[in-house]
């Protein structure tokens, strides 16, 4: 009867055995499938990019007539595409340089502003005490459902003639021209983007530990002390964070500068002028992907060097909540 | 190279105004803000010493006024909300029940036709395909690729490929995604890569985006394709969350990669993939620079977002584009209703 005992134990030992193995082999084949799809999802979200970047150094009649990928076997470089899309004088060349400007006088303003007023509120709402504090934290939070669209029509209006109650005008028509008419897409950027803007910091700033305001205001500075001396210093991420984040909208927004930039070339931005390109000359590829690549450039550097901050802003908006 | 820098200096002018006012509002502000409580401090300090010359009860402490200065804080904010938001979203309810020109009352009558009419029907159809499919999909993708890329090497650089059409605007993806459906004759060689992929399979090519409703579909690619990386990332970094012992304990139990990731890995991500997908339905809803980029609308891609632009900005129906932003809006009411209470319930869990 002894003896049944060791095939018993053989027997286990390599039932034990067999699955570790079929477990490791399975393990690696399924990380090699795993590496192998990952591959895959990365080149195809980055071919098209790609393609369209390779293009917009091609000349003219290669890219109308051959596919990009024809570049690697028949090589042939110019960066005439670039030079007619920028600063071409005819009418159908793009003029984008023109444009590139306006996006950037267009930015600058409706990055700063928002930042700065959403911080002074975001502090008030985190650590100053009055009544209907959540109230109006709750309201400011909620208008980020209000969309665009229902905003357009009368803030148009607003700009164009002013408001008035009953015959008598309260506010006067803005009245602008040229160049002037920066001021309501900055106006118009600014106040979209406060609601999100004293979410987020918010957010931050209601984390900052509260032995720190206290110590603060017993050593008796004022609130405008602490905001601008303790706060702000501490929230520098946040701020970054943000600041990239109404950079990117702003400068990829397209809506926005079509309604109160007008398509006029002296405020219209980047993203005006390629759509119109677009549309109006759908196939002229040489100056639709150097055009592209003008208007993709700056929002890429951006994003590249501060992905870090970027990322933290996007994490703390969204899932701490 | 010739570029008139001359004519460009009323615009920089116009920056250096924006400027200045920015640094004169906020300095003034913040110099306002000092100089309140200082006066106040001042004349406090003056009616003490007074009280105390004349032998007088003290007068009482004035509890701090918060208030006061919170309303400076808060200042700014909430006026350009009202001005901006609340304001006009009222008007914008208003207008929906008048006319194209916004003179007489109507009712109901845009709501009616926006539910009659057999183009605007088309417009809520598709609508309504995007909002499914792209929150899905892109979800799905973002949280395949992020599981994929998790822990392996080059993490960071496989993420940012996903995570760079966050950065292009929805005009360049557009640009860069008609370029991918570009289309030839069949005698021709083909410039877009999809039809050169179909050629190459021995099919013919094909005028993608002209073809209803395979072209909203084509569409709805690019979204997908700009929003998978901001779902990658969130959830990605929901993933490194999820704490190290639950994750070990289970590799013990002897758990396959398969049962760790619907057991472990999907209950603990849970919140972040509702944010996602609240955010991505959000955006979506809103949609309207790639339907205007790559079709204006045309060959039955309309959404509602660019439906409305063209009714109040194209043809002059300020009643019915209302109408469309009002729809839009309440849309959007019950998928933030739900965020909210997600929200507050994860805050008394946790």
């Amino acid at each position: 009867m002894t003896t049944t005992t060791p095939p018993a134990t053989v027997g286990t030992q390599a039932t034990e055995k067999r699955p570790t193995r079929a477990a490791r082999v399975g393990k690696r084949l399924n990380s090699r499938i795993a590496t192998l799809a990952a591959i895959v999802i990365a080149v195809v979200w980055t071919i098209p990019t790609f393609g369209l970047f390779v293009s917009s150094f091609r000349p003219e009649e290669q890219i109308k007539t051959t596919g990009w990928w024809n570049f690697f076997t028949d090589p042939q470089f110019t960066l005439a595409n670039y030079q007619d899309v920028l600063f071409g004088q005819s009418a159908s060349s793009g003029q984008l340089a023109n444009y590139f400007i306006n996006s950037l006088v267009i930015t600058v303003p409706s990055v700063l502003f928002p930042i700065a007023f959403a911080s002074l509120a975001a502090y008030a709402l985190a650590w100053m005490n009055f009544r209907g504090r959540d109230w109006v934290y709750i309201s400011i939070f909620a208008l980020q459902i209000v969309p665009l669209q229902m905003a357009l029509v009368p803030l148009l209006s607003f700009f164009s003639r002013g408001v008035s109650l009953g015959g008598i005008t309260l506010l006067p028509a803005w009245n602008l021209d040229g160049a002037q008419n920066f001021a309501q897409v900055w106006f118009a950027h600014t106040c979209f983007a406060l609601p999100f803007a004293v979410f987020l910091l918010h957010n931050f700033m209601s984390q900052l530990p509260r032995d720190l305001m206290e110590a603060a205001r017993v050593d008796g500075a004022t609130h405008p002390k602490i905001f601008r001396t303790i706060v702000l210093p501490l929230v520098a991420p946040a701020l970054a964070a943000l600041g990239i984040f109404q950079f990117l909208w702003v400068w990829n927004d397209l809506l926005v500068a079509l309604i109160f930039a007008g398509g006029s070339d002296v405020t219209a931005p980047l993203t005006v002028r390629l759509a119109e390109l677009a549309g109006t000359r759908g196939n002229e590829w040489q100056r639709l992907t150097a055009g592209a690549f003008v208007s993709i450039v700056v929002p890429l550097i951006v994003f590249l060097s501060l992905q870090r901050y970027f990322v933290r802003g996007l994490l703390a908006g969204s899932v701490k909540g | 190279m010739n570029f008139d820098f001359a004519a460009q200096s009323p615009k920089f002018m116009m920056l250096l105004w924006g400027l200045v006012a920015f640094a004169v509002v906020i300095g003034g502000l913040l110099v306002l803000l000092d100089a309140v409580p200082a006066f106040f401090a001042r004349r406090r300090e003056a009616q003490l010493v007074a009280a105390s010359a004349s032998g007088a009860p003290l007068p009482a402490r004035t509890k701090p006024r918060e208030g006061l200065f919170a309303l400076f804080f808060l200042l700014p904010t909430v006026l350009l909300l009202l001005i901006g938001l609340v304001v006009p979203a009222i008007r914008t309810t208003l207008l929906s029940f008048m006319d194209g020109s916004s003179q007489n009352w109507v009712g109901l009558d845009n709501y009616r036709w926006m539910f009659a009419e057999d183009a605007i029907e088309r417009v809520l159809l598709n609508t309504l395909i995007w909002v499914v499919l792209v929150p899905l999909v892109a979800t799905t993708m973002g949280l395949l690729y992020s599981v994929l890329v998790d822990k392996a090497r080059l993490e960071v650089v496989a993420k940012s490929l996903i995570f760079m059409p966050m950065a292009i605007s929805f005009v360049g993806a557009s640009i860069i995604w008609r370029f991918v459906y570009a289309y030839r004759g069949e005698d021709q060689e083909q410039i877009g890569l999809l039809n050169q992929i179909v050629v190459s399979l021995g099919g013919e090519p094909r005028q993608w985006l002209l073809d209803s409703p395979l072209n909203t579909l084509l569409l709805i690619v690019i979204m997908v394709w700009i929003q998978a990386g901001f779902a990658m990332v969130v959830l990605s970094a929901a993933i490194k969350a999820i704490p190290a012992d639950i994750v070990e304990a289970a590799r013990l139990d002897g758990v396959s990669p398969w049962q760790m990731f619907w057991q472990i890995t999907l209950p603990s991500i849970r919140p972040a993939l509702i944010v996602v997908v609240v955010t991505i339905s959000i955006a979506t809803l809103k949609v309207f620079d790639i339907v205007r980029t790559t079709t204006n609308g045309n060959y039955d891609t309309s959404v509602i977002a660019n439906e409305m632009y063209n009714q109040a900005f194209r043809y002059g129906q300020n009643g019915q584009g209302s109408a469309l932003a009002v729809f839009l809006f309440v849309l959007v009411i019950p998928i933030v209703i739900f965020q909210i209470r997600n929200l507050r319930r994860q805050r008394r869990e946790g």
